[in-house]
């Protein structure tokens, strides 16, 4: 049998890495979009 | 590392995105921030907006991978002083090699989106500050000599320079100055501190200079560094790189900085609860610097 104690670090485990996952694909969405603008805005001579 | 402090990571909990925040020192970045805006703000050629706000994003991101780096390095030293024990790699919430991929990953990310976004003498200097910061700073002098801060202070004084460099693509006499101005303005900045936290900094085996040269020695350089500092900071005007509105500001600012460093200069206390002066002087040196910066902009876009 898992101990309590046991269970709760494994649970906040997998909620940090989910925290880290969302945060990184924000990250990773907010990057391609810069670049994109970053790519119209060069092209415009800016 | 010590075999308890391995242990404790084992059973660390992986790192949330907050410690990542907390490595790029935030709120230090703030002043690193504000003054590559300014040097971008001032300088005669109009960025892209979204070219400018990707410069001060690089700005923003290099210094934060040099925090970061310069945390994993003094992992050891932080852990040492309360001022800094709670900070997630003396406090084992994150392991040091997570903290290493983040600072180098970030530092490689902000030099690359600078040049490609902007130009790449800008890119360039925003490479030597990080490596500045990390290398000559960190590395070398930090725990080697008492003038760490007056050399390595250099590092933070690059940002109106890479904010000027992005919109023109060169360096000019008013960057350079404004490179100076905070150059010079580190070490009395640092030093107020240092001596209200002197015991941290002996406790770690810091050879900040209250340690090493005593607290009459420090209060002796804080003023011997303001007024060249106060004279670089009007000298803008004179010369005629910026108007009335800021030649007035900064007269005055930086005589309200020379007489807070006479104050201390006057203060023979050796206790930290004693040192009201020093602790005005570390203040009033946070809104100088944010309130100059901000009194040149202004003196650019509303007057000019």
């Amino acid at each position: 049998m898992i101990p309590e104690d046991e269970r709760t670090r494994a649970r906040e485990v997998r909620a940090r890495q989910r925290r880290t996952a969302v945060a990184m694909a924000f990250a990773l969405a907010a990057f391609a979009a810069l670049m994109y603008f970053i790519t119209i805005a060069r092209m415009s001579g800016g | 590392m010590t075999a308890v402090t391995a242990t404790s990571h084992e059973r660390a909990l992986p790192a949330d995105w907050r410690d990542f925040v907390a490595l790029t020192k935030p709120r230090v970045m703030s002043l690193v921030v504000f003054t590559g805006l300014c040097g971008l703000l001032v300088a005669p050629v109009r960025l892209h907006p979204v070219l400018a706000f990707t410069a001060i994003l690089c700005i923003a991101l290099g210094a934060g991978a040099a925090a970061a780096l310069n945390m994993w390095y003094e992992a050891d030293l932080d852990a040492r002083m309360k001022r800094t024990a709670s900070r997630p790699l003396p406090a084992g919430r994150m392991d040091p090699q997570s903290a290493l991929h983040f600072g180098v990953g970030l530092s490689f990310l902000s030099v690359i989106l600078m040049g490609v976004a902007t130009n790449w003498f800008a890119a360039a200097i925003l490479a030597a500050s990080i490596l500045f910061y990390v290398l000559v700073y960190t590395v070398w002098l930090k725990r080697r000599t008492a003038q760490n801060i007056v050399i390595g202070g250099a590092a933070g004084a690059f940002p109106p320079l890479i904010g000027w460099a992005a919109a023109t693509g060169e360096a000019g006499l008013l960057p350079l100055l404004l490179f100076a101005l905070i150059f010079l303005w580190t070490p009395p900045h640092f030093w107020a501190l240092s001596l209200f936290v002197r015991s941290d900094y002996a406790a770690a085996g810091v050879p900040m200079l209250p340690v090493v040269a005593g607290a009459k020695a420090t209060r002796r350089q804080i003023l011997l560094y303001s007024l060249p500092m106060a004279a670089v900071a009007v000298s803008l005007w004179p010369l005629g790189l910026a108007g009335f509105v800021y030649g007035g500001a900064a007269a005055a600012l930086s005589l309200c900085f020379v007489a807070l460093a006479l104050d201390v200069n006057a203060n023979e206390a050796a206790e930290p609860a004693r040192m009201a002066p020093e602790k005005r002087l570390f203040a009033f040196s946070i809104l100088y610097l944010f309130a100059i910066f901000g009194a040149l902009v202004a003196d650019r876009w509303l007057v000019a």
